[in-house]
């Protein structure tokens, strides 16, 4: 009978609504957890998966060989290789196109290149205007490697032991 | 008087109530429903014919995308599979990271879960709250494996790398200086491990803040309480797991049955229900919060005293390190063999089933001892919960049915695959 009556105060009192509104409230004036996306970034850790690069030797010469283990082990066929011997006897690329319409960013091109060639960078905010702007091709690629090189390369240090 | 006809509605697929792609075809009577009849489809990728040309190793990423809000545990499900045709051993810290991101799996999954289900229902401040805690937790998926949601990381014979020793951290800007960024770094000083205890040690709390919210709210009561009741027998015949089983009081939990990985070194309960309806549902879910936390806990401390190899050191599994494969000629070997041709599995039939945060997911695996599937199988929970929406729904109001979907928590990935 007591339960009763307290229970029917409980109800006409709105206590459990009152609760979760003070939850609300007290949130309405706590410290802000928004990152404000331009302006300021969330962590990003160097085991990042983002758009793909072609690593260069610090000599200026390209890491690739043709090897194509990573056209062969690209789950959705994204990637397209062309090889041809160059004057020099060495094996280099001639076409090197990713489409990353069909890249699902699953890593495993950076984790079957021998010679650490082609790699997936931090870069994640990237965009295409028009048909075929996100085919990147050779010199695009290239260009990437040219651009985050310090990037790339303290991060493979860093990672280096686990991998 | 006018005479009142049934008539047939369509629910979906761009209803924002709809989960993704379920399209409904309801019968109605008045606003009660005769009948909800799931046209299913819409999302289907032809996950089981795909594995069916892609080498073991290239079917791992495809597994992420069938449920996606739950990850690594179906990329769990699979590489068990392989693991269990070939007879690989994997090394013990790899079984408890594996448990362990399970577990984060499964809070992640109830989060989204918590909040989608609060929405539908009209509570909207409880999926801001849960998204906030699903953002560290995504961070330890990202420090881990390097992306945020289709990670990747479970490999046949082990996990691709071990945890990492340092969190990345927030950098300052020009909206918060050095002072707010040792506020906002606090808890990413130490490793991943760290990071993930300091998770565990803010989570119960916030768990009671989404129970002060509605356990006991007397709107998230009247429109959960007796809707969409499942009796225990009911539950069994209609292929029920996870917690839609538990909710209806069957004490069901393939981590306790059979368990495996180190499940069975694991300290915990099995929450279940009483009435079978979508509050007990949901209340056997927030218990599975503390009970994942709880295990969570027990990993940490044994990852912490415990190093070690994480992936199996077989080279006709698992690929050799960067270091052995430069400088070792056999290495290499193995690197470009496992890379193009990928392994073989030994012929015969394999059935791997985890505990999924929605159930038993299981995957049905053939071999005939190529280097791909001769037939992959998926048992996706979703699917035999959306086949029992029709008799759940039947007799409830239209905006019950919101709720039944809620409870349910169907991803079309899984169930259209």
């Amino acid at each position: 009978m007591f339960n009763r009556i307290k229970d029917v105060l409980r109800s006409l009192m709105l206590v459990e609504l009152l609760k979760g509104m003070m939850l609300t409230g007290r949130y309405l004036f706590a410290r802000k957890i928004t990152v404000q996306y331009p302006e300021e970034r969330t962590p990003q850790s160097g085991r990042f998966r983002g758009l793909h690069a072609l690593r260069l030797y610090p000599n200026g010469e390209e890491r690739c060989i043709a090897c194509k283990l990573c056209e062969a082990v690209c789950p959705a066929l994204a990637i397209t290789i062309e090889s041809e011997q160059r004057d020099d006897g060495t094996r280099r690329t001639t076409r090197y196109d990713i489409d990353l319409t069909k890249c699902i960013f699953c890593g495993f091109c950076e984790e079957s290149c021998p010679v650490d060639s082609i790699v997936e960078t931090r870069v994640l905010d990237y965009h295409g205007e028009k048909r075929g702007d996100l085919l990147y091709t050779k010199p695009m690629l290239l260009e990437m490697g040219r651009k985050y090189e310090t990037q790339i390369a303290t991060d493979r240090t860093a990672d280096a032991k686990f991998r | 008087m006018a005479e009142i006809r049934n008539y047939t509605m369509n629910f979906g697929p761009q209803h924002p109530a709809a989960h993704g792609v379920l399209r409904l075809v309801l019968e109605l009577d008045g606003e009660v429903i005769e009948r909800a009849d799931p046209h299913i489809g819409l999302l289907h990728r032809a996950t089981e014919k795909l594995a069916e040309h892609r080498t073991f190793l290239q079917t791992v990423p495809y597994m992420d995308r069938l449920d996606y809000v739950s990850m690594m545990a179906n990329e769990h499900a699979y590489v068990m599979a392989i693991e269990k045709l070939m007879g690989v051993v994997v090394p013990v810290r790899a079984q408890y990271i594996r448990v362990m991101f399970d577990e984060i799996t499964r809070i992640l999954n109830h989060l989204l879960w918590l909040g989608a289900h609060a929405l539908d229902v009209g509570a909207m401040s409880v999926f801001l709250y849960a998204f906030r805690e699903r953002e560290d937790l995504f961070d330890c998926y990202e420090a881990v494996s390097g992306a945020r949601m289709h990670a990747a990381y479970y490999r046949p014979g082990g996990v691709y790398r071990d945890l990492p020793e340092h969190m990345p951290q927030y950098e300052a800007s020009k909206i918060h200086d050095a002072k707010d960024m040792k506020r906002m770094n606090a808890n990413r000083q130490g490793s991943l491990l760290d990071f993930i205890e300091d998770f565990t040690n803010r989570f119960p709390g916030y768990v009671d803040e989404y129970e002060t919210l509605l356990t006991d709210n007397r709107i998230w009561k009247q429109r959960t309480v007796d809707i969409g009741i499942v009796t225990p027998e009911r539950a069994l015949a209609l292929g029920m797991t996870g917690p839609m089983l538990r909710g209806s009081g069957i004490e069901w939990d393939l981590r306790k049955k059979q368990p495996y990985e180190v499940y069975e070194h694991m300290d915990f309960d099995i929450p279940v229900g009483t009435n079978g309806d979508c509050y007990d549902r949901y209340l056997v879910r927030m218990q599975e919060f503390r009970e994942s936390n709880r295990i969570i806990k027990q990993c940490i401390a044994w990852l912490r005293a415990n190093p070690g190899p994480v992936i199996s050191d077989s080279y006709k599994v698992a690929p050799p390190s960067r270091a052995t494969m430069k400088h070792d000629m056999e290495a290499l070997i193995h690197h470009f063999k496992l890379f193009t041709e990928g392994f073989h599995v030994p012929e015969g039939e394999a059935y791997a089933a985890v505990e999924h945060p929605k159930g038993e997911f299981g995957i049905y695996l053939i071999s005939d001892g190529a280097n791909k599937p001769y037939r992959l199988k998926i048992r996706a929970p979703g699917f035999a919960h959306l086949a029992a929406l029709d008799e759940m729904t039947r007799g409830h109001m239209i905006a019950d049915l919101v709720a039944i979907i809620g409870t349910q928590d169907i991803v079309f990935g899984e169930i259209d695959r």
